[in-house]
């Protein structure tokens, strides 16, 4: 298998670093030894020595700006485009909360420092549990977590800790089959097996098929609230009870909180355990894929089991608390992803209650007036209201075999990033369009209106549509090729 | 290949009187492009309906159950370098596998071509 | 204010809708529980916000540090976050749509390439949460790869990788057998005399804990390879522009918690998992990896690649669970490399090494006698002649970190104090450093 790029193709978008590079070029220059001399040769035996320098780049200052800024404008991002993707909350990332969080006297915390020397952060970390905790009504908060699903990953092992401490065998995990992938995968890290509910037609929890699973030897029912298709499953109570009567916890993962925020508590309607995304519901920024953060909310009885350390609060003083017996452990090498909760929690400072309240509706009423916008163009689409994202099916309103993947990149013509697509995998050819709270009425107005032109398209101009996308910095890609013959990364530097 | 000899498994896997495996070629279609293949190893004792292979596309992945219990007796190197072939010829040179069948007899109760192709048309979504 | 929607449109939308309030819209949802009263700070705005929070970060004002143990100060050029928080970077999200994210796909397959160069291996991944996290997916990868159960793993490995190891490793059929090492190092004997046919990998830290050198390393490698087993090899970044990197020592997995090029300590994160393999490993790798292929028109593009390994295809059958990872942490230290290149890698390298080297014979001098005779490249641990717990106590009255008191991690080192010293350090700092710890024992 080819690793390496072996031919130059013709038509490059823009060069490789390796490709500008020319040897005696520096970006950075460093300061002079100012020591008297230590040798390497004297102290380290040749043998742990680096034999061949790594091949790495030679470029200048001016070449590395240019590059990564040149790179930076292939991307559609938020702060420039509509970027509907569902389910990840693609909203505003403030840009004070960058600024705070490189305060120098933030970045330059070393983790391991005395808690006496760490009370601004561990306050900030104490808050933000404490806040959290309201927010969704649960009664303690792990920040450990890197992502969603590394908290899918602590809120089962802690339900796992918490059953075999009542000695209880419990191995299955009950989960919807709308369920984001992560859900089952988090499942079989835990050493767990992931049993598939299959939904009625419209989405929701098919009662039966729960009841059907529902033993003692299910550990942990996984549902998305709202669920994976923007709906709100009217039956939840009723749900919750017949899991808690059968002994297991109600796990709610948390993607979807922006439809709840300030308006509905999950610990209120019986949610045991839930992870939140920071990255998505509460704006930290989203970073082509990370960092995010993923944080764990328990109710008491689960709170023994939750990832050491624990940031606790005694006689005023701030600490991190290790001694926990029946902790899980820990989940990261350190404290989390505290870049990413500083800004969580000034999200929280800019927000208030009100503020958290008024993203709930805004983002509800956003996407049920892209839902009903659309609704003449779907017209097999689900009645009655959506959340904060509406899904579609691509099956019948596209002519001429027009995919939804088409549609997808022929709205990138349009100056759209898609919505998400082929997701939930039980609706069939799906569009998933969650505008967010953010997003004016006249860039919904443009979406629903690009939307209808790309039907037409489809009726009349299919190969349009087919071929998009046609404005992009690069077209549509071979991806099976891709796959085939991996080319994992770039030639190495001539030296 | 003469099809009339195969029969087939609801999983969309052929067996040959000889025991070779393939997939049919409504399952290539489905599963477009395939990318990559992965194969058991050769001695390993399975059992009908097992899961013992994969076909990866771009965007998924499909494992593939022995249609009887037997023996892997052969693997078709040629499909894992090239699964291109799984496409192409999914009856000939796209081939993934050989059982030697604990039961040559077990290949009777799987389908016909014919009743396969039935089977298809009834569960097609 | 973020929320663009004024009344008026509110109401417009509302009648688009066809509903007469907003409330309407929520009739699924239990009345009796909705709009609770959540008792949040009232809200800020951005200029009290600021104001609060550089209160806050001045509570924990430090002059300087010589804490290392898994997360390094270094300097981060400027050019780094000015590039990387371009909102065309931040605020995009997962390449799925290839063609509008060009940028991030070729700033990760060039952050691959460097990581692969870095590390001397044939293919490396879009980055995991941390290093600790990377060691705990690589013992994981090393269990289903070979389908052994244990993983040995020397105790100078970090003491806090290691309890994440045991964490993801606790149900999965895998376990975990600590290596004792009294000497600061792994031997052979110890090595020869818990390998067996159950071994899936020896995961070895290099520099270790204690920032020595694992000097047996090839031999050690040798061995393991010998009984079946993989070689699991965690460094660190600026190190290997001096020591010897994983591919060197034929390890079939590296790892590292990539912090020090682009990262600042934040408090522990957000970190970088650095993670690469052997090209064979390729489809047991977790986490996302980037290719080069081209568009219908010829051009050169770059995508996500080899999926089907991950969650959103295999679900419970996937090499891992992990989707979000470090992204914009990868950028940031792919800045930080092509800024440095391969010169000023070596020459950073070197820095740290000549001012830790003075340092740890300017404190010899002072009475704080090394514990270990192996060499070492940045980090070191000395002897002191008070609780080490008093000393940093009395230098934090100065605002000053001397170091990590290795009595909490090993209790029969409770006079040990770990020092790290990198490039930041001047010649003054050093030596007044040395005047502290010296006027602190008297």
């Amino acid at each position: 298998m080819p690793l390496t790029s072996t031919s130059s193709p013709e038509k490059i978008v823009e060069s490789l670093l390796f490709e500008k590079s020319i040897p005696g070029r520096r970006g950075v220059p460093l300061p002079a030894v100012d020591v008297p001399h230590t040798s390497p040769e004297a102290h380290i035996p040749e043998a742990l020595r680096r034999k061949t320098p790594a091949r790495w780049p030679e470029l200048s200052e001016p070449q590395v700006v240019r590059h990564f800024t040149r790179l930076s404008q292939l991307n559609y991002s938020i702060d420039t485009h509509f970027y509907p993707l569902g389910s990840c909350t693609m909203k505003h990332n403030p840009k004070v909360n960058d600024r705070i969080a490189l305060l120098p006297d933030f970045a330059g915390l070393h983790p391991l420092r005395p808690h006496g020397l760490s009370q601004g952060i561990l306050e900030i970390l104490f808050e933000l549990e404490r806040w959290l905790c309201r927010i969704c009504g649960m009664d303690a908060f792990t920040l450990q977590p890197s992502a969603g699903a590394q908290g899918e990953l602590t809120g089962i092992l802690v339900a796992r800790a918490y059953h075999e401490s009542r000695g209880q065998k419990r191995p299955l995990v009950l989960i919807p089959d709308s369920a984001h992938g992560t859900n089952p995968a988090s499942v079989a890290v835990a050493g767990l097996t992931a049993v598939t509910l299959k939904s009625t037609p419209d989405g929701k929890v098919d009662l039966e098929e729960l009841k059907s699973h529902l033993s003692d030897k299910a550990a942990l029912v996984m549902m998305t609230v709202p669920s994976t298709l923007g709906i709100f499953e009217p039956r939840i109570q009723e749900i919750a009870s017949l899991v808690h009567q059968a002994g297991a916890l109600l796990y709610m993962d948390g993607a979807n909180m922006n439809a709840l925020v300030g308006l509905l508590r999950p610990g209120d309607i019986g949610v045991d355990i839930l992870h939140l995304n920071l990255h998505k519901t509460f704006s930290t920024p989203h970073g082509g894929g990370g960092p995010g953060a993923g944080p764990v909310g328990v109710k008491k009885p689960l709170e023994q089991f939750l990832p050491v350390p624990r940031v606790a609060l005694e006689n005023g003083v701030y600490r991190r608390q290790f001694d926990r017996a029946k902790t899980i452990g820990r989940v990261h090498g350190f404290q989390g992803n505290v870049g990413v909760l500083i800004r969580a929690y000034c999200y929280l400072r800019l927000q208030g209650q009100e503020g958290l309240r008024d993203i709930g509706e805004s983002a509800i009423l956003a996407a049920n007036y892209v839902k009903a916008k659309l609704a003449k163009f779907f017209p097999k689409m689900a009645p009655g209201p959506c959340m904060h994202e509406v899904v579609v099916s691509g099956k019948g309103p596209f002519g001429n075999g027009v995919r939804t993947l088409d549609v997808a990149k022929r709205l990138l013509d349009y100056g759209f990033y898609a919505p998400t697509i082929y997701f939930p995998q039980i609706v069939p050819e799906a569009l998933m369009i969650e505008p967010t709270e953010n997003e004016t009425k006249e860039t919904l107005d443009a979406f629903v209106e690009a939307m209808g032109k790309i039907i037409e398209e489809s009726r009349l101009q299919p190969d349009l549509v087919k071929n998009a996308p046609h404005t992009t910095p690069v077209r549509r890609l071979d991806e099976v090729r891709a796959a085939r013959e991996p080319v994992l990364r770039a030639k190495p530097v001539e030296s | 290949m003469d099809l009339k000899n195969l029969r087939f498994a609801e999983s969309h896997e052929w067996i040959a009187p000889d025991g070779t495996v393939g997939i049919s070629d409504h399952a290539q279609k489905e599963i477009t492009d395939a990318v990559f293949v992965e194969l058991p190893k050769a001695g390993r004792v399975v059992a009908g309906k097992e899961s013992c292979a994969v076909v990866e596309s771009v965007k998924a992945a499909f494992d593939i159950y022995a249609p009887v219990a037997g023996a892997i007796a052969a693997v078709n190197g040629a499909v894992v370098k090239n699964p291109a072939a799984l496409n192409q010829s999914p009856y000939e040179t796209g081939w993934l596998f050989k059982i030697a069948m604990t039961n040559a007899a077990d290949r009777d109760k799987l389908m016909t071509h014919e009743q396969y192709q039935e089977f298809v048309k009834i569960h097609k979504h | 204010m973020f929320i663009p929607h004024t009344r008026d449109q509110r109401e417009e939308m509302l009648k688009t809708i066809g509903v007469r309030t907003f409330d309407d819209l929520l009739a699924g949802l239990p009345l009796s529980l909705l709009r609770p009263n959540l008792d949040l700070p009232a809200s800020m705005s951005e200029m009290e916000l600021v104001r609060h929070m550089e209160e806050l970060a001045s509570r924990d004002h430090l002059a300087q540090s010589y804490l290392g143990a898994g997360a390094y100060e270094h300097f981060i050029p400027t050019s780094v976050w000015a590039l990387a928080l371009r909102g065309e970077f931040s605020t995009a999200y997962t390449p799925y749509q290839a063609e509008a994210s060009q940028g991030t796909l070729q700033s990760i397959f060039e952050f691959q390439t460097l990581v692969c160069e870095l590390f001397g291996m044939d293919v490396a991944n879009a980055s995991m949460y941390d290093g600790a996290s990377a060691a705990a997916e690589a013992c994981l990868m090393a269990h289903k790869h070979t389908g052994r159960p244990v993983a040995l793993i020397p105790d100078t490995v970090h003491p806090q990788t290691r309890q994440v190891i045991e964490t993801y490793l606790v149900h999965s059929g895998a376990r975990i057998r600590i290596l004792p090492c009294p000497d600061g190092v792994l031997t052979v004997e110890t090595l020869k005399k818990h390998l067996t046919a159950e071994t899936a990998a020896l995961l070895i830290q290099n520099p270790n804990f204690f920032g020595c050198l694992e000097s047996n390393i090839h031999e050690l490698s040798k061995l393991a390879h010998g009984a079946g087993a993989l070689v699991i090899a965690s460094s660190a970044p600026v190190a290997l522009g001096m020591i010897s990197p994983p591919g060197e020592y034929d390890a079939d997995i590296a790892l590292a918690e990539g912090q020090p090029l682009g990262l600042p300590l934040g408090y522990g994160g957000p970190y970088l998992g650095l993670f690469a393999c052997k090209t064979e490993l390729v489809r047991k790798m977790p986490s996302r990896i980037v290719g080069q292929t081209v568009d219908r028109d010829g051009r050169r593009a770059f995508v996500l690649t080899l999926q089907a390994r991950e969650q959103h295809i295999r679900r419970e059958k996937a090499t891992s669970n992990i989707c979000t990872n470090q992204a914009l942490c990868a950028l940031a230290s792919t800045i930080h490399m092509a800024l440095l290149g391969k010169e000023g890698l070596r020459e950073l390298a070197n820095l740290n090494f000549q001012k830790a080297h003075y340092a740890a014979s300017l404190l010899k001098k002072r009475g704080f006698a090394p514990v270990f005779d192996h060499p070492y490249f940045n980090e070191f641990a000395v002897t002191c002649p008070i609780a080490p717990e008093i000393l940093v106590e009395k230098l934090a009255a100065k605002r000053t970190l001397a170091g990590l008191p290795l009595g909490p991690y090993f209790s029969d080192r409770k006079n040990q104090l770990l020092v790290c010293v990198t490039e930041i350090k001047t010649k003054a700092d050093i030596d007044a450093f040395g005047d502290l710890l010296e006027a602190a024992c008297r």
